[in-house]
């Protein structure tokens, strides 16, 4: 089964790591999502930008245009990784290793649809 | 999607946590009703309009509430003699309300709302035709059709039970942890019923009805929404939804029973499979086993089987052993027995039931598993006897049906040997 | 640039819906994915499952393992889109077209700064 890997984190300080840091921090990553990989158990994974640089769109007669994320919330949902997991035990035992020595948290959900990417095919 | 479309189902979805907060205000469920009727009527004339506001269940409440109490001072003015019931100050109540809405009292309102349905002195059925009612919102016509009786029947049956329910004040107290651990056990085995109610009817002609078992699925994930760390409700919602993803494949076109080993598995609805295979994992972590949980964990040894040969019956022999432990009836070592017949034969099956015969003098199943049993052992006599109580005891056509093929199958069999 | 529309509403009301209702939803969205998908820009889309399936992980001095999403909201994240726009405007017309689809509550279109395809799913 499919489980997204959601990923919240408090931007501002996601927004101050230094270069390294961050290079850092995807080095670490790539260190779990590379043998995900090369099992094939790997789906689409993302960073999303930081929410002062999302639009929202409050549904409504007058649909209302909104300058920011849809939800204020204290740590902000800053990306997500789609993998091919045996149990949400195994999903979880991934999200673990993602975020070891970090702060935030991972939401662990499992996927009820997915399409893969038209693009280029 | 039109307007009504979402409005309809932004109100049904509201109308849990709106209606609970208002029996919370006002203490009295047709005064609740109501003043939630009242909010809605207006919800249908202004969302359209200005769009849905941020929280429909605190609006509703909200305006509900505004409405009832204007109504109530219309009265005390039409009535001069009454000027002790003095509405208080809005203000103060506005304040009080928006406090009372706070997403700490949802749980308990919803919870009270579902327990007074539950109460004691209602037989199981008029519990589910209450709930169904007050906290889906069905109307009167579509209980009575769900539960194939005439409106005017379902409407008498319905004012009674709620005329009987009444609402003791300690009914609003906030529960302790106790009171409320045993208030969510009273509720989700009515959720259950209402399950079962769907899934065999228990009289009448439909086997399934599919609109009470989706009913059922949606107060388990309010109820597991609510109680989000409680592994027997993951386990509760993860049983209905197993159970219910065979729902297209348990019925030939004719409407009779297919057996599980001769269902089209192709059939089985795949998402409602993973989510609640996704839910035992979820409830598994807690190490708290309950008899939700075991029941659900056997549902999903059935779903993990590609072919019915596939199935481990020794693993859910297994599980009805501990099942049996936790929750001890006849009906569970029933099932037992029918495992038992798959991992060690007949013979052990039918001895393991032996004892059952008393208890389970008057119910179908019993002599149905019986009769399978003796019929594998040759014993074509007996089977016979067996078959033709079970049909004698059969609450719908389909069950008696099912049971005339096994006869049939039996008769042509013997014929043959 | 790729942007992700993420979309939030209310699950209880979704689960509310008349089957017919959801099933012309569900249709909605297909239309709107083949006409993305007609033009090129359509990348992955996902629907999640309901929030009552999640599980949260918590980090921080202790790590915690909680039942349930990781934010507790009126509405909730239901699923999401990668669409590839060449401008905001763009990508809110995108938006415009899959909220006109499921009457979502609200969608957030957030560019997406890192992208990896991933191997194996596709």
């Amino acid at each position: 089964m499919l489980y997204a890997i959601l990923c919240f984190h408090d931007e501002a300080e996601v927004d101050g790591w230094t270069r390294e840091q961050d290079d850092a921090v995807l080095a670490k990553r790539a260190k779990v999502t590379d043998p995900l990989a090369a099992a094939g158990r790997l789906g689409p994974a993302m960073r999303l930008t930081s929410t002062p640089s999302a639009t929202s769109v409050r549904s409504g007669t007058e649909p209302l245009v909104i300058d920011g994320p849809f939800a204020e919330t204290k740590e902000q949902l800053l990306g997500l990784y789609v993998v091919d997991c045996e149990s949400q035990e195994d999903a979880v035992e991934i999200a673990k290793q993602l975020g070891q020595d970090e702060t935030g948290g991972f939401e662990i959900r499992p996927v009820k649809l997915y399409k893969p990417s038209t693009i280029g095919s | 999607m039109t307007e009504i479309g979402w409005i309809g189902a932004a109100l049904t979805g509201a109308r849990p946590r709106a209606l609970g907060a208002l029996l919370r205000y006002f203490r009295d469920l047709d005064m609740a009703e109501e003043a939630f009727q009242e909010a809605c009527l207006r919800a249908l004339k202004l969302w359209p309009e200005k769009g849905p506001p941020r929280d429909p269940a605190a609006w509703l409440a909200m305006v509900g509430r505004n409405a009832a109490l204007d109504q109530i001072r219309k009265r005390n003015r039409d009535d001069p003699l009454s000027d002790d019931a003095e509405p208080e100050d809005p203000t103060d109540l506005e304040a009080d309300m928006v406090e009372r809405l706070d997403g700490a009292h949802y749980r308990d309102d919803v919870l009270r709302l579902l327990f007074i349905c539950c109460h004691p002195d209602l037989p199981a059925t008029q519990q589910i035709a209450l709930a169904l009612r007050i906290v889906s919102g069905l109307t009167v016509g579509e209980i009575a059709r769900a539960f194939l009786v005439g409106e005017r029947a379902m409407e008498q049956r319905i004012t009674r039970a709620k005329r009987r329910v009444g609402t003791a004040d300690q009914v609003f107290e906030t529960p302790s942890p106790a009171e409320r651990d045993r208030r969510l056990a009273t509720v989700a085995a009515m959720v259950y019923l209402l399950f079962n109610e769907g899934y065999a009817a228990s009289g009448g002609e439909a086997h399934i009805r599919l609109p009470l078992c989706e009913e059922a699925i949606r107060l388990a994930r309010l109820l597991l929404r609510l109680f989000p760390h409680d592994p027997e409700i993951m386990g509760l919602l993860a049983l209905l939804l197993l159970q219910h993803s065979r729902a297209q494949a348990r019925l030939d076109a004719d409407g009779a029973i297919i057996l599980l080993e001769d269902q089209d598995r192709g059939l089985w609805d795949r998402g409602m499979i993973a989510e609640g295979l996704v839910l035992i994992d979820k409830a598994v972590r807690h190490r708290r086993r309950g008899p939700y949980q075991l029941q659900a964990a056997i549902a999903a040894m059935h779903a993990r089987a590609a072919r019915p040969d596939d199935t481990d019956w020794s693993g859910i022999e297994q599980l009805y052993g501990a099942l049996e432990i936790l929750q001890p009836s006849p009906v569970v070592t029933l099932n037992r027995a029918v495992a038992l017949a798959k991992v060690d034969g007949p013979e052990a099956a039918l001895a393991l039931i032996g004892p059952l015969a008393e208890p389970l003098s008057g119910y179908f199943h019993f002599f149905g598993v019986k009769g399978w049993l003796l019929s594998q052992l040759g014993r074509t006599e007996d089977a016979r006897k067996a078959f033709d109580k079970a049909i004698a005891l059969a609450h719908t056509p389909a069950e008696a049906a099912h049971i005339r093929l096994h006869l049939d199958r039996l008769m042509k069999d013997s014929k043959a040997g | 640039m790729l942007y992700a529309v993420l979309i939030y509403d209310d699950e209880e009301a979704i689960a509310a819906l008349p089957k017919a209702a959801f099933d012309r939803l569900i249709a909605n969205h297909e239309g709107v994915q083949e006409k993305l998908a007609a033009e090129g820009r359509l990348g992955p889309v996902a629907r999640l499952m309901p929030t009552t399936a999640a599980t949260t992980l918590r980090q921080g001095g202790e790590t915690v393992l909680l039942d349930g999403p990781f934010a507790e909201t009126k509405e909730q994240l239901l699923g999401f889109y990668i669409v590839d726009c060449a401008s905001l405007d763009e990508a809110s017309a995108a938006a415009g077209e899959i909220g006109k689809a499921c009457n979502a509550r609200a969608l957030e279109i957030r560019p997406v700064h890192l992208f990896f395809p991933g191997i194996g799913l596709t």
